[in-house]
């Protein structure tokens, strides 16, 4: 038997070296989905580690060197989020961990001049307030069912989680909608190649700090999915299926539905974590005060 | 019992001698009281920290005498001014409130003194060291602003004298306020720093300023008439005036101190400024920066909760506890989203200031033991952070003339330094793993055990992402870098500089330090009260604690990145631009970019998040007083 600091310690590892490979193959079946869905053929599995391969080849380009230092911490502390997940930590800490890593994002828009990548910036951020309210709300649920905040206590509790909270895991994906940038919340960068403020967000990168940004998205896709697997913790076979469905459902509703502006975006996704997400978790509240006491 | 007497006399003293000296010897007073009051503020932490409570019988017997006429003449005073300004709503609450004062001390009390005047606890330690630290540092800050405030705007009248007098009779009353066990001399304290709020509001003496001047003290007497009266309950209650000890209170149960609790209470609610008194403090910005930074963000509206912090036992799992928690509730989530729709760079922080305290006033509202602790935390984090945001902005507004957001576009580039002093700042203020995410974090933790959590959760949920929005985009905004800025910070004197570099260290040193603020203090404190007490897990906070080396390891990159890189333009769309930003428009003129962040005035505009939160916390507030009036009946 393996003592638990020393599992958590290697749970961190195995995440910190295996998430970009396993995040870089959901990006590569993604694309591949969605050219199938558009009637394309896509481009081969692989294809996003070509290109991220690339773009660390290519000259180093910058408008100031202080992108260096946002990019780079991105991308640190998005690792750091999802090490502290995988390791079993505190849903609050992480989730606090990844707000930060996102703060570097904007900034490191903010940082070079351009209106594009500004808008870009400003975008983000709006995507982040649309989305943290739900992503606490997640946790708390997840407390009031396991009475836990650690994710390995939550994991470990075998508590079928997704029957106490259905309402706040549709919240949820309504969250993962708007941090895997798909339509209709793609608003400040988006993967398709028509994104009506260029590339919004990451405009003005490119390079290497593209391509750490990218990796960067791998970590986050694992970690994403990850919580959806908390919900289904209690069957691991159920809760990969969970994930594909629920990864597959994301792809539909990108291909199927267009962009819509930021204040429809803020509005439905606090009025989803108002709703659903408050009124499930009210309801928790009142059955454990009313029925089990 | 002298080092208490010290801290309350000494600063009366500078006062005086402030009055009377010239510009350069200030200076030099200034500067070593300073000295005096910080290390006298460390030696009382290092003296007290292991004791518990400890009561001081001051033997004095004039002292309250003395008092009750400093607070007559006072009165004159303002009905002097209220006169001759015409404000006769500020008039009618001086009569009133004298009335009552006199009623108090001549008709019910005239014959008792309670003995245990002072104490001094934990709590009084954490306050008495804000104040007496970035108290301190915030009056020599003042020295050099005060000067260059006064070559800018000639046409105001220099009474510098008068501003320093005020800067330490406030000091001498912000300590009276946290060892004061006595109500009456917490009273007396009280409506001193209401006074030098007052005075230093309209300090330039423009038709605005005395305008808000006089709204401030409008509504903080409005809190004084409810403080007085809770002391005219209790001293109908009990005539031989033990109760008027802040213990004996305390101590004495629901039935006897829920009354006088609520309407003290209430009193701080309109020295913090929550919803519906919040207008005051948002007038008082008009006053020149220290001002704001000391009384406005870290001293003077902190007695406010510090008051219901201490009533804090007594509000405990009460409906009236739950009422005030949730007027600070109210306040933190309407406040925050009003900042959202703020340019001005002092708006922000005020707003962002009366969110803060109303999260205090939630939490010491509801009351159980965690969210105690979870008050207190916020408590310090705010200040240090909250001071050191209102000086950046007050250097930048004294070199650059302006305090609007939209104008510290590149401030990265043209004062380098303060800008990352106010990255730090504001990191402090929402980001993790700083003080202010710490709080929120426990708080969330704290939330979820109490009755009826969830509602606070979910403001803090809802509440805690405007937080992000409206800081983020002003560190957008002084973070980017624009062409051909120059350098012009060089001309900020040197004793600004030190009290800008020592805030800074402590904004970082108490995130590294709070393990040991939280053991020796806080949770002392908590035990003493409700003998269990509360801390985050070890594991968490070495996690934290990485995190901030983290942190400030991560700049040191910018070294391994200083070469190698190609430097281009910004994207603009493939049109043909200048270096300094400028782009053929139409007609082929040339125009020049600039860039603006999101206000969202549709969503977050004053007015109307202002009415809304007016009527919800008036709503509030009446509730609390029908289910008083139930209890005296």
């Amino acid at each position: 038997m393996i003592s638990e600091p020393v599992l958590s310690l290697v749970n961190a590892i195995l995440f910190v070296l295996l998430a970009p490979l396993a995040g870089g193959l959901i990006a590569g079946i993604d694309r591949k989905v969605t050219a199938r869905m558009q009637g394309r053929v896509g481009p081969p599995i692989l294809q996003p580690f070509y290109d991220v391969g690339k773009l660390f080849e290519k000259e180093n380009m910058v408008v100031t060197v202080t992108q260096h230092f946002y990019v780079l911490s991105y991308l640190v502390f998005m690792v750091v989020a999802g090490a502290l997940f995988f390791s079993g930590g505190d849903m609050l800490l992480v989730i606090f961990a990844f707000t930060l890593s996102h703060i570097f994002l904007v900034l490191g828009a903010y940082s070079s001049y351009s209106p594009y990548s500004h808008i870009g910036a400003e975008r983000e951020l709006i995507q982040i307030i649309a989305y943290e309210p739900m992503i606490i709300f997640t946790a708390v649920g997840m407390y009031m069912v396991t009475q836990s905040f650690n994710v390995s206590a939550i994991v470990n509790s075998g508590i079928p989680i997704i029957l106490y909270l259905p309402g706040v895991f549709i919240g949820y994906l309504m969250v993962l909608t708007i941090k895997l940038r798909k339509s209709p919340f793609d608003l400040s960068t988006s993967h398709h190649a028509h994104q009506e403020i260029v590339k919004g967000v990451t405009t003005d990168f490119s390079g290497s700090n593209l391509g750490k940004i990218e990796i960067a998205h791998w970590y986050e896709y694992v970690f994403l999915l990850g919580v959806v697997y908390l919900f289904f913790g209690f069957n691991p076979v159920i809760a990969v299926a969970a994930i594909i469905v629920a990864y597959f459902l994301e792809i539909l509703i990108d291909n199927t539905i267009s962009r819509v502006k930021w204040q429809l975006t803020l509005r439905s996704a606090w009025l989803i974590a108002g709703t659903l997400g408050i009124v499930n978790l009210g309801v928790l509240y009142y059955l454990k005060g009313v029925i089990m006491p | 019992m002298n080092d208490l007497l010290f801290l309350i006399g000494f600063p009366v003293i500078i006062a005086i001698l402030m009055l009377l000296v010239k510009d350069k010897v200030r200076n030099y007073i200034v500067i070593i009281s300073a000295f005096a009051l910080g290390i006298a503020s460390l030696y009382l932490l290092v003296t007290y920290f292991s004791k518990n409570t400890v009561f001081f019988d001051i033997p004095f017997e004039p002292a309250s005498k003395i008092m009750v006429i400093i607070e007559i003449l006072l009165a004159v005073y303002i009905l002097y001014l209220g006169i001759k300004f015409k404000k006769y709503f500020t008039v009618a609450l001086i009569l009133l409130q004298a009335g009552l004062l006199l009623f108090l001390e001549m008709g019910l009390i005239s014959d008792i003194n309670p003995v245990k005047n002072l104490f001094i606890d934990q709590l009084s330690i954490i306050m008495a060291l804000i104040v007496g630290i970035i108290g301190s540092l915030i009056c020599v800050y003042s020295l050099g602003y005060m000067e260059t405030y006064h070559a800018r705007h000639s046409e105001i009248k220099d009474r510098r004298k008068l501003f320093f007098f005020i800067f330490f009779v406030f000091l001498s009353a912000m300590f009276g306020i946290v060892f004061s066990n006595n109500l009456l001399w917490v009273l007396f304290f009280w409506e001193i720093t209401t006074i030098c709020s007052f005075v230093l509001i309209g300090y330039s003496g423009t038709p605005e300023a005395t305008n808000n001047a006089f709204l401030a003290l409008s509504m903080n007497l409005l809190g004084g008439v409810a403080f007085i009266a809770a002391l005219i309950y209790i001293a109908m209650l009990d005539p031989s005036g033990k109760l008027f000890g802040l213990d004996t209170l305390i101590g004495s149960g629901y039935a006897i101190a829920i009354v006088p609790a609520v309407l003290i209470c209430f009193a701080g609610i309109t020295k913090a400024a929550l919803m519906p008194f919040s207008s005051w403090l948002v007038g008082a910005m008009v006053a020149p920066t220290p001002v704001s930074a000391l009384l406005h963000s870290s001293t003077m509206v902190k007695a406010g909760v510090y008051i219901i912090v201490r009533f804090a036992p007594v509000l405990a799992l009460t409906t009236e506890g739950f009422i005030i928690a949730m007027v600070g509730a109210v306040t933190f989530l309407l406040a925050s989203g009003i900042a959202i729709s703020q340019s001005n760079a002092k708006k922000v922080l005020a707003y962002s200031t009366i969110a803060n305290l109303g999260l205090i006033v939630a939490c010491a509202g509801v009351g159980t033991y965690n969210l105690m602790w979870v008050a207190i935390l916020l408590i310090i984090f705010h200040a240090i952070a909250k001071s050191l945001l209102f000086l950046c902005v007050g250097t930048v507004e004294n070199r650059t003339g302006s305090k609007n957001i939209e104008d510290m576009g590149g401030l990265i580039v043209r004062m380098p330094k303060i800008a990352m002093m106010m990255f730090i700042g504001m990191a402090g203020m929402f980001l993790a793993p700083f003080g202010m995410v710490i709080s929120k974090w426990a708080a969330i933790e704290a939330f979820i055990t109490a009755p009826f959590g969830l509602i606070f959760i979910a403001i803090l949920a809802f509440g805690g992402s405007f937080t992000v929005f409206y800081w983020s985009k002003w560190m957008g905004k002084i973070i980017s870098v624009m062409r051909n800025q120059e350098v012009i910070e060089g001309t900020v004197k040197k004793e600004k500089w030190a009290v800008l570099y020592v805030l800074t260290g402590l904004v970082v040193g108490v995130c590294l330090a709070f393990p040991l603020i939280s053991t020796y203090l806080i949770e002392p404190f908590i035990m003493n009260i409700y003998g269990v007490t509360t801390r985050l897990s070890q594991a968490n906070f070495a996690i934290m604690i990485m995190m901030i080396c983290l942190l400030l390891i991560m700049p040191l990159s910018m070294l391994f990145y200083r070469t190698g890189s190609k430097h281009v333009s910004p994207y603009m769309g493939g049109r043909t631009t200048e270096n300094e930003m400028r782009f053929s428009g139409t007609f082929g003129t040339m125009r020049e970019l600039s860039l603006s962040n999101y206000y969202m005035e549709k969503y977050f505009g004053e007015d109307k998040v202002f009415y809304i939160g007016t009527l919800l916390c008036w709503g509030l507030l009446l509730i609390a007083g029908i289910l008083l009036a139930g209890v005296i009946l």
